[in-house]
């Protein structure tokens, strides 16, 4: 798989506000279920990636709040809300 | 514990329509934000084409801060290594009332949000709300910030996703074939070097759209918008394509590869990206809308699927507005007969089957199974590539004749499949 290396910069061009937790949550138990692969491809600010274990990992910093990980993996493998009120990602152009 | 009329629950182009139209007319209307502000949270590609629109809020747009009026429509077909630009200049392009403008949702959804404020409706940003306050099968209200509020009727424009229609029972989570993710960057340029590399003058802006490469084959494509003094540049592709690989690439890596084709990289020569944002689109048409209103409660722009791709234009924010408007006339209709149940709100659907709104949705129905073809995506542009190249090129030797060099890529087979294609964009 290519590298991700600039999606970093791209992200810190962003306004992100602190939220108190994570707002996605992998499900326990669900971290290698085959559902949550896709998650890894579709997430454009690829904050989804497989582990030598074979496990999905999800880092929260730099979430764009798009949706798409909940409509490719689903709500059986992800616990999906918006972060708090005034925190997470605030578009500044949009 | 507070009443209102309406609760509006997201401060997006639906939402602040519906909550604009109603505080216009008397009610009191309150509109929940999760975003500092409206339009934090909000993102486009984007264009928005007023045409649809414009009488249905009259008075809006003369001073919205909108970004360049399109006059030049662009399409550019991408092979991997070469591609076929096709560009529409008209003067009916250039004349008011301008047909489309570039837009940036931050800063149009805070600007409506203002107007909206100013109508007498009251808007609180920060503040999610959580769920829906249901008694004996009907909507009453929200909880917000752990707060009850009450309305005889709520408004989900909660986007995309619309976690408020799940809870509403009028819909399960969406299925990856209905919904496209757009991601891009904005990217600041001075105004000098935009009209110079795109040839406009003043505030003319230009549009294009690029299929093929530039997804890898996959449903979707690119976009580039000019705006007053950064491009809007980025790319819209089909979950379940993503999903499914061949090939496998990650999202972010399409944007990269987007950016560094010679065709882009001298349109954004010395830009600077200053910030990176995505979405998910509806984009199942017609077939993929589904229960739009209950007991008190109403679902109007994305929440109520309302985008469409249809190849040649992506479009959701008019259907947003319209939506929302609608929602709104249908509103003042139940308050008049003080009837909030389904029953009472059902003027909504007929409100949107009669507009503009499911019209487009009933005569584009097809676009999304007949696109849904990897032949259009990957083969089309390929092979318009390597006959644009057979044609151009002058080889140290005698040159073919054009005909055959044409005929030769054009064999009976791919004659017969193109017919087949033919046939079903004509459903379009």
């Amino acid at each position: 798989m290519s590298e991700l290396g600039g999606l970093k910069a791209k992200l810190g061009l962003d306004v992100f506000k602190h939220d108190s937790e994570p707002h996605i949550r992998i499900k326990p138990g669900m971290e290698k279920d085959p559902r949550l692969k896709a998650a890894v491809l579709v997430c454009p600010a690829g904050l989804y990636a497989e582990n030598a274990g074979g496990e999905v990992e999800l880092t929260i910093d730099g979430c764009l709040e798009c949706g798409t990980c909940r409509i490719a993996c689903g709500t059986e493998v992800l616990e999906w809300n918006y972060p708090s009120g005034g925190a997470g990602v605030q578009f500044r152009f949009g | 514990m507070e009443k209102f009329d309406v609760i509006v629950v997201g401060a997006g182009l639906a939402g602040l329509a519906a909550a604009y139209t109603l505080a216009q007319e008397g009610m009191e209307v309150l509109v929940i934000e999760k975003g500092d502000y409206p339009g934090a949270k909000n993102v486009t590609g984007g264009r928005l084409y007023v045409n649809p629109v414009r009488e249905l809020f009259p008075d809006l747009w003369e001073k919205a801060p909108l970004e360049r009026f399109i006059t030049k429509e662009g399409v550019s077909i991408m092979a991997g290594e070469r591609s076929l630009n096709l560009e529409y200049y008209g003067n009916e392009l250039n004349q008011e009332p301008y047909q489309s403008y570039s837009i940036l949702r931050a800063k149009f959804d805070r600007w409506f949000g203002r107007q909206t404020e100013r109508k007498g409706a009251m808007l609180v940003s920060k503040s999610r709300v959580d769920d829906l306050v249901i008694e004996n099968d009907q909507v009453v209200g929200v909880w917000a910030g752990g707060e009850e509020l009450r309305a005889d009727v709520v408004i989900a424009c909660d986007g995309a996703l619309s976690l408020l229609a799940e809870k509403a029972g009028l819909r399960e989570p969406g299925n990856p074939r209905d919904y496209a993710v757009g991601f891009k960057e904005v990217i600041e340029l001075d105004p000098d070097r935009i009209e110079e590399r795109f040839g406009l003058e003043g505030n003319e802006g230009a549009a294009r759209l690029f299929m093929g490469e530039v997804t890898r084959g996959k449903f979707g494509g690119g976009f580039l918008y000019t705006n007053k003094d950064s491009l809007s540049l980025g790319i819209v592709v089909g979950i379940k394509d993503l999903m499914e690989g061949s090939p496998a690439i990650q999202a972010p890596i399409l944007l990269d590869e987007f950016k560094q084709r010679p065709e882009i990289a001298g349109l954004i020569k010395d830009g600077e990206s200053v910030e990176y944002s995505a979405h998910v689109i509806p984009e199942g048409g017609l077939k993929a809308i589904g229960k739009l209103y209950g007991n008190g409660i109403l679902l109007a722009g994305d929440a109520a699927g309302l985008a469409m791709n249809i190849g040649v234009t992506v479009r959701g924010m008019e259907y947003a507005l319209a939506s929302g408007y609608y929602a709104a006339q249908a509103v003042l209709q139940a308050k008049e007969k003080e009837d909030f149940s389904a029953n009472g709100l059902a003027e909504y659907e007929k409100l949107l089957n009669d507009s503009f709104v499911i019209k487009d949705f009933a005569a584009f129905k097809e676009a999304p199974t007949v696109l849904d073809s990897p032949r259009f995506f990957k083969h089309y542009p390929e092979l318009l590539g390597n006959i644009m190249k057979d044609v151009y090129e002058v080889p140290a030797g005698p040159k073919d004749r054009l005909y055959p060099s044409i005929k030769k890529h054009l064999t009976f087979k791919e004659m017969w499949s193109m017919v087949g294609d033919v046939r079903k964009v004509m459903k379009i």
